[in-house]
């Protein structure tokens, strides 16, 4: 038991952890290098667009498909309309940051809460939360949204909400496993036999130590998130002309691979850049985060 | 364990049967009909249509029909391929996205796992970084721009392997879409696995075992592994039944007769039954396997258990 | 020793096997455009349907390699000086591919079948110059009513509502085919299955494994079979133009019916003897909404958006496969016509733009009224490229357009209830007559998407159908489309182009306006 103290007490602290989580983060040179780098590239994408001397819907009509140059101002090239490249890259990053960050945090907190309630209460409270888990998942997704997209007119918010609403579920089960483990060990056992609540023992215990794998899945949510949406857009339930976003940006790039390479490399090495800094900062936050290492 | 695994396919039948009905008013809610296409049918021509698939009856009646075509294993035609009943269409395509689908996952868990370990054992080391990097291409890179690659680089450049078809599942064939297909998963598994792995070597039951002096091999093996997996299996339910049921991309970019396609293009062709066919097998392989991974983490971690609560 | 000696004998065998079977089996292997929804002539409505279908069965008349229509199983006609009667010989060589004779019942058996109202046929309305066709595809008339008869057994008469100067050509289409009723009779609606299915074309079925290929051989009992060079012809339904162009690059098919207009450049660098391009039966236009409340009802703003649309523009640097510049409703290639273009073609561009805000400001737009439209275009890259160049082309005028896209089912149950102002539309010709594209701006026909109405248009599309001489005819209709251009009814922006890959190995592949293509003519140049 006295080994087990250590986790029973910690995290009590609430103030210096978290100070204590950043201190050790920084720590950590490549967490470090990576939110500085997904910094740049966030300030990139909503400072850039004043940089680049053309406009998101403006045609150069004496530039179609043409290759990065630094004399014409389009630094990477244009698209088939002859739009310029680099500010429709900085302006997709907008987006698709934007429904990554918000539709990863709707299915973090809807994932993590509803996994951590039903793996606690178990048995028929815990029954009944996964089925409705299961018929989630096995409603057909495109007619949810087309469906949502009808009540509630065409929306960028709409977008959010239809992707975060699918993936909570894996969230769900992973934390809802995570859970049925440790709810069985020792400092949890402990906790009831000191009275805690129900509520403290979620909130304080189980969720903070099935924290490793929460954020693991959520760096590995957030290239789903911005794919998917780019799935949408395609159907024409997602963002609609001029506006654009990264993973429509790859899409259209990926026919022209060989007549116009541009168009996939550049949208691609941001998406790229963007999440191994994401997962390199996720590793970071998991360790910094872990309470057995306090 | 028994009762309890009973049980649970006893509450598979309400949980089904909440799906479709759920999806069935979903899919008729939703705007545009089978016929609403290019061109416009004279009225004449979409009654008789309607009238030859029962759409001209009022939902309700249309529902009943279906429900009662169900329970007597009916799915009804499709009204996109007529020649084919929907049964036919699921059975001719499952073998074909099961076989790709288990190599793919197979692929996926053999590689993912032993990399996660590595990665979990060389924590922070240049090892770890270049595992992890590597794992990381396959989710910065999306699989529609992988397999054209994939494609052009191995069939047509190289000319080593087919660029599409399937050829009655011939080994040459299923390499490209198999790896294209497993290249995501192997990422998901190996950074799922690294994490877990190195959540549970901290834990004190680890501690203790090393402490009692058990070789590294035994510590990982017999102790770690295990538990270690937890959060991997969460996470391959639901995505087993999601790979077995096709990708449409794939598919389509390999030119493979498999179902995944039905799920996207079901919809946009507004094919009804076609829908509901693909709605009621994958929800039945979710529930499937939604239960089979409960049933494993009791393996995995016997002080999960269900059966007295 | 043992082991090479039991290698031996199947090795030998293996030889003496080889030197006596015939040589390599010519087999063409054809990328289609989609995976048909059926091989029953009566149940399908694609291009990618008909060119599998067109090659299992014939028609009275029949396409040869460039497109003009020779006799098929039918030897000889003759038609009634009214044009509303024609009377069918059939050839006494047409058997089906079980051996049995093509008769004139077939053909009334097909006709009946097509038009019963159970049958569900889509396209069946293109069979309606046929008497009492409408009454009993609609359920008023019994089929017996039907304007088809077999006099004898190898001899067909067909009764017309009126003279139809596109009939002939008509019979052509796989909804003239006739069905083996022997056969249909028997399997009912599984009479398609390839188990079951007798043909009367060049080729029969043998296999279709859905969404794989469909392969097809050829039929010994075919009247012209001796002139058949093809063995064997395999269908790969590929919807992905991508996947088409890779797998011609790899050399796995020898046609492809299409290719992605983006890669035309390419193509043209690297496969020139490949790339197939040529005049479409069809029209790439933009319907305005004529309804009242949308500003697209006033025929100034109409004009004023036509005007600014460099068309020129559009099929250069936007698709660049070689479409041209639509000016007219009607496409040039089509028989017998000559279309009217709009008035403004003689402006120069310039002129044209001072024209377009001219007519803006008279409707009551500017600065302070700006215009705002609601651009819908259905889900494709081509559609989606096209839309925004026009709403680029669009704003110096002023015009704030806002682009909206959709899958197509929603598109046209959209569009079709009037909620755009401008839609994205397109036509490919069910045959070669400008009836057939004039039809969609008469008052009150389903595919009028922007609901333009006009009595004059009306009254001479009428009356033309009323016309027996074909010149008077096509004046007439010329007239009715000068009405519609004047009114700037719709927005025509490019005539189509049909793409084809077509491998330099094979010969007898012509282009066409139909873009049909039937293997009998195909062979390999050996």
């Amino acid at each position: 038991m006295i080994m087990n103290n250590t986790t029973l007490t910690a995290p009590a602290v609430g103030n210096s952890l978290a100070r204590d989580a950043w201190r050790r983060l920084r720590q950590n040179g490549a967490a470090t290098v990576s939110l500085v780098l997904l910094a740049v590239i966030s300030l990139v994408c909503f400072v850039g667009p004043w940089l680049t001397p053309w406009a998101l819907d403006e045609v150069d009509w004496n530039a179609f498909l043409a290759p990065p140059s630094i004399e014409s101002g389009h630094y990477a090239g244009t698209d088939s309309n002859g739009r310029d490249l680099l500010t429709r890259v900085f302006y997709g990053g907008q987006i698709s940051l934007s429904v990554a960050l918000v539709a990863t945090l709707v299915s973090l907190v809807i994932g993590v809460l509803y996994g951590a309630i039903a793996g606690y209460f178990g048995g028929r409270v815990d029954n009944l939360m996964m089925r409705f888990v299961d018929i989630m998942y096995s409603l057909p997704f495109m007619f949810m949204v087309i469906l949502l997209m009808v009540v509630f007119g065409r929306n960028i918010l709409l977008i959010y909400a239809a992707i975060g609403a699918v993936e909570w579920l894996d969230m769900s089960r992973i934390v809802r496993g995570q859970v049925l483990a440790l709810k069985r060990r020792e400092f949890v056992e402990a906790a009831h036999a000191l009275g805690v609540s129900s509520f403290k023992i979620v909130t304080r215990h189980l969720i903070p130590n099935a924290i490793g794998p929460v954020i693991i899945y959520v760096t590995l949510t957030v290239p789903k998130v911005i794919l998917l949406e780019s799935f949408l857009s395609f159907l024409g339930l997602g963002v609609q002309e001029p506006l654009t976003s990264w993973g429509v940006l790859i899409s259209e790039g990926k026919d022209m691979m060989e007549t116009a390479p541009w168009m996939l490399i550049v949208p691609s090495a941001f998406l790229a850049i963007t999440l191994l800094c994401l997962n390199f900062l996720g590793d970071g936050l998991r360790d910094a985060l872990d309470p057995k290492t306090r | 364990m028994l009762s309890y695994t009973l049980k649970r396919i006893l509450q598979a039948i309400p949980t089904l049967w909440v799906v479709i009905t759920l999806s069935f008013f979903l899919m008729h809610l939703a705007p545009g009909g089978p016929f609403d296409g290019e061109r416009q049918l004279p009225p004449e021509i979409e009654a008789n249509l309607m009238a030859s698939y029962g759409l001209d009856k009022p939902v309700w009646e249309q529902y009943f029909t279906y429900m009662g075509n169900l329970l007597q294993g009916d799915l009804g035609p499709s009204f996109k391929y007529k020649d084919f009943s929907v049964t036919e269409l699921v059975a001719q395509g499952f073998p074909v996205s099961l076989e790709l689908g288990l190599w793919a996952i197979s692929l996926a868990l053999l590689i993912g796992i032993p990399l996660g370990v590595i990665a979990a054992l060389k924590r922070n080391s240049s090892v770890d970084y270049m595992v992890m990097g590597t794992a990381l291409a396959g989710v910065a890179i999306p699989n529609f721009v992988i397999a054209p690659m994939l494609a052009l680089v191995f069939g047509v450049f190289l000319a080593w392997l087919p660029v599409g078809g399937w050829n009655d599942g011939h080994w040459k064939n299923l390499v490209l879409p198999v790896v294209a297909l497993s290249i995501q998963q192997i990422a998901y598994i190996a950074r799922m696995m690294r994490a877990s792995m190195i959540e549970v070597l901290g834990s004190h039951f680890i501690r203790t075992a090393r402490a009692k002096g058990l070789s590294e091999s035994e510590v990982i093996f017999r102790h770690a592994l295990r538990p270690a997996m937890l959060p991997v299996i969460s996470y391959l339910g639901p995505a087993i039944a999601g790979i077995i049921t096709g990708s449409v991309v794939i598919e389509q970019i390999f030119g493979i007769p498999g179902i995944g396609r039905y799920f996207v293009q079901a919809a946009l062709n507004r094919d009804y039954t076609l829908v509901m066919g693909t709605v009621v097998f994958y929800g039945g392989l979710i529930v499937l396997f939604n239960l089979i991974v409960d049933l494993l983490y009791s393996a995995l971690d016997p002080q999960i258990r269900y059966d007295n609560e | 020793m043992q082991s090479s000696r039991t290698l031996a004998i199947p090795m030998a065998l293996a030889l003496t096997v080889g030197i006596t079977a015939p040589l390599q089996a010519d087999t063409l292997r054809i990328a289609i455009m989609g995976e048909p929804a059926s091989l029953d002539p009566h149940k399908i409505s694609g291009t990618w349907e008909n060119d599998v279908v067109g090659d299992l069965f014939e028609g009275l008349v029949t396409e040869a390699a460039d497109g003009t229509r020779i006799p098929g199983v039918a030897e000889s006609w003759e038609i009634s000086d009214d044009g509303t009667v024609y009377t069918f010989t059939l050839r006494d060589d047409a058997k089906w591919s079980d051996g049995k004779p093509v008769t004139a019942n077939d053909f009334v058996f097909a006709f009946q079948r097509i038009l019963t109202p159970a049958t569900a046929a889509d396209y069946a309305y293109l069979l309606y110059p046929i008497k009492n066709a409408a009454d009993v595809y609609g359920g008023e008339a019994d089929v017996s009513t039907l304007g088809v008869e077999a006099l004898d057994t190898k001899t067909l008469q067909v009764t017309l509502e009126r003279s139809t100067p596109y009939f002939l050509d008509q019979l052509s289409h796989y909804t003239a085919y006739p069905v083996p009723s022997h056969v249909v009779e028997t399997y009912g609606n599984e009479w398609s299955r390839p188990i079951n299915m007798v043909s009367n074309g060049a080729f029969q079925l043998q296999e279709w494994q859905s969404q794989t290929r469909i392969t097809a051989t050829r039929n010994p009992y075919f009247h012209d079979a001796d002139n058949v060079a093809l063995d064997e012809v395999v269908y790969f339904p590929i919807e992905e133009r991508n996947t088409a162009l890779n797998r011609f690059r790899a050399g796995e098919i020898h046609i492809a019916r299409d290719f992605p207009t983006h890669q035309y450049d390419w193509l043209m660098d690297n496969l020139p003897e490949a790339v197939q391009v040529a005049p479409y039966l069809g029209i790439y236009y933009y319907a305005f909404n004529a309804r009242d409340g949308h500003a697209t009802a006033d025929p100034r703003v109409r004009e004023a958006l036509s005007l600014a649309v460099r068309r020129d523009v559009i099929t250069d640097q936007i698709l660049g496969t070689g479409e041209q510049p639509a000016y007219s409703f009607v496409p040039p290639s089509v028989n017998h016509y000559s279309a009217p273009t709009a008035s403004f073609t003689e402006l120069s561009q310039e002129e044209r733009l001072q024209r377009a805000h001219e007519l803006l400001q008279e409707a009551g737009y500017g600065p302070d009224n700006p215009l705002e439209l609601m651009l819908r275009y259905n889900t494709s890259e081509d559609h989606r490229k096209v839309a925004i160049a026009i709403a680029a082309m669009w704003k110096p005028l002023g015009v704030e357009v806002d682009l909206y896209n959709a899958e197509v089912a929603v598109h046209y149950s959209d569009i079709r209830q009037g909620d755009f102002d401008v839609a994205r539309a397109g036509w490919i010709g069910d045959y070669n007559d400008a009836q057939n594209f004039l039809s969609l701006l008469e008052s009150d026909v389903s595919n009028n998407y922007g609901a333009y109405s006009s009595p004059e248009f009306d009254t001479l599309m009428n009356e033309a159908a009323n016309t027996q001489d074909m010149d008077a005819r096509a004046e007439l209709m010329a007239e009715a489309e000068a009405i519609a251009l004047e009114d700037s009814a719709t927005l025509p922006i490019y005539y189509y182009v049909s793409r084809n890959l077509v491998s330099p190995d094979l010969v007898g592949w012509e282009s066409t306006i139909e873009d049909i293509h039937r293997s009998r003519w195909i062979r390999f140049d050996h």
